[in-house]
């Protein structure tokens, strides 16, 4: 299969990709490719123009500051995965990266990327969501920074402008004290989650868990909260019983219909699964290990 | 026999020149600028086309040519029926290109040659066709219903062929049985898949009149003869050569696919090379699949688990076409009572139309779902029985001395009654028991259960009925100046690692080092008597012709060997590339003897000036050559197999499950398996190895997708699932070795081996380890985490 | 009677791009179609035909090479992305006398190919993972997870995971 014909051009600032994706309603960004340029081959995807982003300063280099992780658009996935200042600052990251495709795909695909593709089973956009994190958007009308709820909007599409160019990410850091988990299950290593989980977990002095950010992906047409699910959480001790409960919760979020990898109903025995799972672990981890 | 390559671990010869990338796979062959075709595909499973509209395409930029039905000449016809059937009315085939009807998405309707394939795919864009869809009834059992959309008009029902089968007196034993056990079955499609997808180039020389085609077939000399046949040309015009072919696994086999005779058609038309390079979407949805089937399989036993009888009805899907006539269902219908005695057996099978890709032999070739059928019956009867699952195949294995078992009124693949020749089955139950070791794991499973965690031992035995004929031949020559043995033979290799394996036979009659044996296969100019390279076939049919034909060069070599040494025959031993006179130091090279044993005019160098008709290599009054000697070291010879030689083996597994997320964990696989003598070992593992993985997809991951419109819904990568090494197990392989007591070398096929029994062993285990939860029994392929849940009372 | 030969166009109408590639440690500089794919680049505009492709959509790995250092799709890499940029194919491996490189010496050695169509990919991969110089899982699961992205349809893989331990062995560390 081969691409259908295009424009192509390679700007060398922001700039200029703005000017050229507002010019023509057409065009896209080209970063990594590794989303974009499948469709292309299967010619699911004809874009009339690409905007190669590769050459534009000041799209490299993660930095952790203000509480944050600052991932701008050209980042690898696989730079991401490994740097341990990331690590450091929020492990759930490398955690969730390890299912994210294979490393070849990790090599050249960019996170900003994937979040801009906002497929409903990807890892990062769901990551972002768990964070709390933002991203931040350059266009015509200038800069602007859209929270991960709002900028994921369904299966694929996001709330991004015509003409905008999303620069950077921002992946809040761990709050201290919490403890973060995710996992995951596919049919075969690197798909598409059938359904994943990510959980973030903080404790008061008390023991009682706060700050409970539970989130998923696979199980409806965009990643999203479970907030049923941390609503029995919050408060608790986190103990087996409080586990099981939010597992029972999330089995209400999956919207996904039956498809061919899975019929709704064992979607949400995995759904139900995970929350137990990941929740547990990642209270396990709040604060040495409790 | 000498056996000192033969049976030995040797590296592939073959290897350096691919791991270096230096493989010539077709897309690799450099043609003067080449031609690129692209398919218009039908988008409907069933329809009429009213109208077709090329103007746009054809005036594309780039664009050479845009071909309809009308626009093919003599290859507008229904392609051939490769083996025909009694069993089957009228069998419909495809055409080229769809003229009036289309019967599958995916069916080739315009052909476009352009200069690169990206221009190709841009114009076929531009082709328009009108459709006027019809009703379609996909799945097997709906399209036998009364009143189901037809595929063919010309076949009320669907039924493309009915096939009734009797061996023994059934009826009888169906009486006397004191117990019986049915269930139903079913296999679920799918596909080889293989790496390199389909891809036929050609190329027409004006001046010697030549059309020579680069196929990545299994069947050269069979394309070679029908190309020559259809557009009637001189078989010695058309050169037909299969080069390094990136796995074929029966899918590659198929005579014509479309392509096959359009990309040569169009090369003579236009004057330039043109090649057709098969994309994956494409192999989803035109090259050929296999697997589904619905067994209604009865087992008649008595008491103590001793099957006497056997019923077994089942439907085939053979969708859309029928091209390859009966073969899978035939060979499942002959496998259906695997290794066990059950000596009254009733088979019957209805082949059925589908609206979906037609279905030629995949690897296993309907052996698979027959031992799906057989193995799932006998773990069921056992439980009926109060049996254990070993002790039940115990009782009804054909025994280590009951060779050959024969079954009349069956007949298999090559014409003629079942017979199992060899084996030791009891044998190898024995090893699989004492590998597994069931007592120690039932302990294992009970301790298990108390952890939450649930363990399950699958079991499975297979047959596997190898070494089809008609024939294939064997060309050997000793090269004059090197000395090197140049060995032809008629099929040809997709990985199989012929060039070491052939060469290992003939290394040990010839007494030269494997390295210095060449083999080239797969090309009609080198050798064109042979049939393909399909059923586990090689090592046995084109081994047997090679060794034979080796036999006689080694007595050509030894007569000539023994006069230029003044040495009698007896006392003479080949060995490091020459011969010599045993127990001294005095020697020839093969060299040598071949120069010395064409008598030359011309001394053209040194050896040649040894050779000339002034010192003929024989010492005797009269022509250099005598009446019906010929020149050189050189034979010909083939093997033609009185009928089939029947390996098999047995599977075992443990497998855990997750209750929470369904999913299965394959925590140890053993094969015993038994193919005769083996000529490589490491490389016989490989293909077992292979095979299993294959059957582990078909077990646990691989089904092809059809909504009930017919449209294929996962033609790609990310949605047929394919498994990585991630989800394939680390597996033991165990040898027995029973030597075919039906060919000179003593061997069986391998090459499909490994596939057949998965699926039971995996569904045997499931179904072992979910017991206690209740989860019944798993009687389809591909087992799915879904499939699990819903068994164990998911909502 | 012989007609006059066909005049039919060689190449397309496309736009073409000029790129400036370093493939295998050689500047190659061509003007080639915008939407050529670094797969087909390299296998027909340079003759590299040791690069395969097996599905492009990404999955099968089987066009796997190294770009910049580091394993990546080259059916998911324009010939003009590329530009500018280091690439390294399977035919980069062997040294000049056609000695084989350790991976390679270790694929045969486990006959860890069968028809050699996905190995040049698989290879690739292999080289890129021991030299992103970080610490080795050389247990089965860990080598199966460096694996898993790269299709076998031959081999049932057993054997690959052998050669890669094999190869392990026998290369310089780091």
């Amino acid at each position: 299969m081969k691409p259908a014909l295009f424009e192509y051009s390679a700007p060398k600032t922001v700039a200029e990709a703005v000017a050229l994706l507002s010019h023509d309603p057409g065009a896209v960004v080209l970063a990594g490719g590794q989303s974009l340029v499948p469709a292309m081959n299967l010619r699911l995807a004809s874009p009339s123009h690409l905007v190669d982003i590769q050459h534009i300063d000041g799209l490299r280099g993660i930095r952790v500051e203000d509480g944050r992780i600052v991932v701008p658009a050209m980042t690898r996935h696989r730079e991401l995965e490994l740097s341990d200042a990331v690590h450091a600052a929020n492990p759930v990251i490398r955690e969730a990266m390890a299912h994210v495709a294979h490393v070849p795909i990790r090599n050249r695909g960019t996170v900003v990327g994937s979040l801009c593709h906002a497929d409903a089973a990807a890892e990062m956009p769901m990551v972002l969501v768990l964070t709390r994190g933002s991203v931040v958007a350059e266009g015509p009308g200038g800069r602007r920074t859209i929270a991960a709820e709002d900028f994921f909007q369904f299966h694929m599409t996001t709330a991004r402008e015509p003409g905008e160019m999303i620069v950077e990410a921002h992946f809040p850091v761990l709050p201290e004290g919490a403890g973060a988990a995710f996992d995951e299950f596919t049919r075969r290593h690197g798909d598409y989650a059938i359904a994943a989980v990510g959980a973030i977990v903080g404790f008061d002095a008390a023991g009682r868990a706060r700050d409970v950010s539970i989130a998923a992906c696979g199980i409806g047409s965009k990643p999203m909260r479970l907030r049923e699910a941390e609503a029995l959480i919050a408060g608790t001790p986190v103990g087996e019983a409080d586990l099981a409960a939010a597992g029972e919760a999330a089995r209400a979020a999956v919207s996904a219909p039956d498809d061919m990898h899975a019929t709704t109903a064992y979607r949400r025995r995995v759904v139900a699964t995970l929350v137990r799972r990941v929740v547990g672990r990642a209270a396990q981890r709040a604060g040495k290990g409790r | 026999m000498s056996t000192r390559a033969f049976g030995s671990r040797i590296k592939r010869t073959v290897d350096p020149a691919l791991l270096r990338g230096e493989g010539a796979f077709v897309d690799d062959i450099p043609l003067a600028n080449p031609l690129h075709a692209a398919f218009v595909r039908s988008p409907y499973a069933r329809a009429r086309i009213t109208a077709i509209d090329v103007a746009a395409a054809r005036a594309h930029p780039g664009v050479v040519a845009v071909y309809t039905a009308d626009d093919i000449g003599v290859i507008d016809r229904e392609m051939p029926l490769l083996i025909p059937h009694p069993s089957m009315t009228d069998a419909r085939t495809q055409r080229p290109l769809a003229r009036d009807d289309v019967y599958y998405v995916g069916q080739t309707v315009v052909m476009v040659v352009a200069v690169d394939r990206y221009t190709a795919e841009d114009a076929a864009a531009l082709v328009e066709v009108d459709y006027d869809p019809r009703e379609v009834a996909v799945d097997i059992e709906d399209a036998v219903k009364p009143g189901a959309p037809l595929v063919h008009d010309s076949h009320a029902g669907n039924v493309a062929a009915y096939y009734e089968q009797v061996s023994g007196d059934p009826d009888a034993a169906v009486r006397a049985a004191e117990h019986v056990t049915r269930i139903k079955v079913k296999v679920e499609r799918s596909t080889a898949a293989p790496m390199e997808c389909r891809a036929v180039a050609a190329q027409f020389d004006a001046v010697s009149g030549e059309l020579t085609v680069w196929d990545g077939t299994q069947a050269p000399i069979s394309v070679r003869g029908g190309l020559a046949s259809i557009f009637g040309l001189d078989e010695d015009k058309v050169r037909v050569i299969a080069p390094n072919v990136g796995g074929g696994f029966g899918q590659k086999v198929l005579l014509f696919y479309p392509d096959e005779l359009l990309v040569p058609m169009a090369a003579m038309e236009l004057g330039r090379p043109v090649k057709y390079i098969e994309d994956r979407r494409e192999n989803f949805i035109g090259s050929t699949q296999e697997r589904t089937q619905v067994h209604a399989i009865e087992l008649y036993a008595r008491k103590n688990g001793e099957v006497i009888a056997l019923r077994d009805s089942f439907l085939h899907d053979t969708g859309a076409f029928i091209p390859y006539g009966i073969a899978v269902a035939q060979v499942a219908s002959t496998s259906i009572a695997g290794p066990y005695r059950i000596p009254n057996i009733w088979v019957e099978f209805t082949a059925v139309y589908t609206p979906t890709v037609p279905v030629t032999p995949y690897r296993g070739c309907g052996r698979p779902q027959a031992c799906f059928a057989i193995e799932r019956a006998m773990d069921q009867l056992a439980e009926e029985l109060g049996l254990d699952r070993f002790e039940v195949r115990r009782r009804n294995l054909i025994g280590d001395d009951q060779f050959p078992w024969t079954r009349e009124g069956l007949l298999f693949a090559d014409g003629l009654r079942v017979s199992l020749d060899s084996g030791q089955y009891q044998t190898a139950l024995e090893m699989i028991t004492s590998e597994l070791r069931p007592a120690d794991f039932a302990a294992e499973q009970a301790r298990a259960r108390t952890e939450g965690k649930y363990l399950g031992l699958g079991l499975a035995f297979y047959v596997e009925g190898t070494g089809l004929g008609p024939y294939e031949g064997g060309h050997i020559k000793v090269h004059p100046i090197t000395g090197k043995v140049y060995v032809n033979t008629g099929l040809t290799g997709q990985g199989q690692g012929h060039e070491t394996v052939f060469g290992q036979i003939v290394a040990d009659q010839l007494g030269v080092a494997v390295e210095d044996v060449i083999l080239v296969e797969g090309d009609t100019r080198a050798f064109d008597w042979g049939v393909a390279t399909f059923a586990s076939r090689a090592a046995v049919v084109s081994g047997n012709a090679i060794y034979k034909t080796a036999l006689i060069v080694r007595r050509q070599i030894i007569r000539a060997a023994a006069n230029m040494l003044e040495a009698s025959e007896d006392d003479i031993e080949l060995r490091d590339g020459a011969a010599w006179i045993r127990g001294t130091d005095r020697n020839a090279p093969l060299a040598a003897i071949a120069t010395a044993s064409n008598p030359l005019r011309y001394a053209f160098n040194d050896a040649a000036k040894a050779a000339t008709q002034f010192m003929p290599a024989s010492k005797h009054d009269g022509p250099p050559l005598d009446e019906g000697q010929h020149p050189g070291l050189e034979a010909t010879d083939y093997y033609s197999p009185a009928c089939a030689t029947w390996a098999y083996g047995v599977h075992g597994a443990i497998v855990e499950v997750d209750p929470d997320l369904c999913d299965v964990k394959i925590r140890r696989y053993v094969c015993i398996h038994d193919c005769g003598n083996m000529i490589n070992p490491t490389i016989v593992e490989g293909q077992v190895m292979g095979g299993i993985a294959q059957g582990l997809g078909g077990a646990m991951y691989e089904r092809i997708e059809y909504d009930p419109e017919g449209n294929p819904l996962n033609a790609n990568f990310v949605d047929f699932l394919v498994p990585y090494a991630t989800e394939v197990p680390s597996v033991e392989v165990r040898h027995l070795e029973t030597p075919s007591p039906l060919n000179p070398l003593g061997v069986k096929g391998v090459g499909e081996a490994g596939c057949i029994a998965v699926g039971a062993v995996i569904a045997s285990g499931i179904e072992d380890a979910l017991a206690p939860l209740g989860a019944g029994k798993f009687h389809n392929t591909p087992i799915t985490p879904s499939m699990i849940h819903a068994a164990l009372g998911g909502d | 009677m012989r007609r006059p030969r066909i005049a039919t166009p060689t190449v397309s109408s496309d736009p073409r791009a000029p790129v400036s590639i370093t493939v295998n440690g050689e500047r190659v500089e061509r003007e080639v179609s915008v939407r050529m794919l670094l797969s087909d680049f390299l296998r027909h505009e340079l003759g590299l035909t040791g690069t395969h492709v097996g599905c492009e959509h990404g999955v099968c790995g089987a066009c796997t090479v190294l770009i910049d250092g580091v394993a990546g799709r080259s059916c998911l890499t324009f010939a003009v992305q590329a530009s500018g940029h280091e690439v390294r194919t399977i035919e980069s491996l062997a040294s000049e006398d056609g000695a084989l490189h350790p991976v390679q010496e270790a694929f045969q050695e486990c006959h860890a190919l069968q028809c050699g169509y996905c190995t040049p990919g698989m290879i690739m991969n292999i080289v890129g993972m021991f030299e992103e110089g970080r610490p080795l899982d050389l247990s089965d699961e860990g080598i199966r997870l460096a694996l898993s992205g790269n299709l076998c349809r031959c081999t049932g893989y057993q054997n690959i995971v052998a050669a890669v331990r094999k190869a392990a062995e026998t290369m310089p560390a780091g």
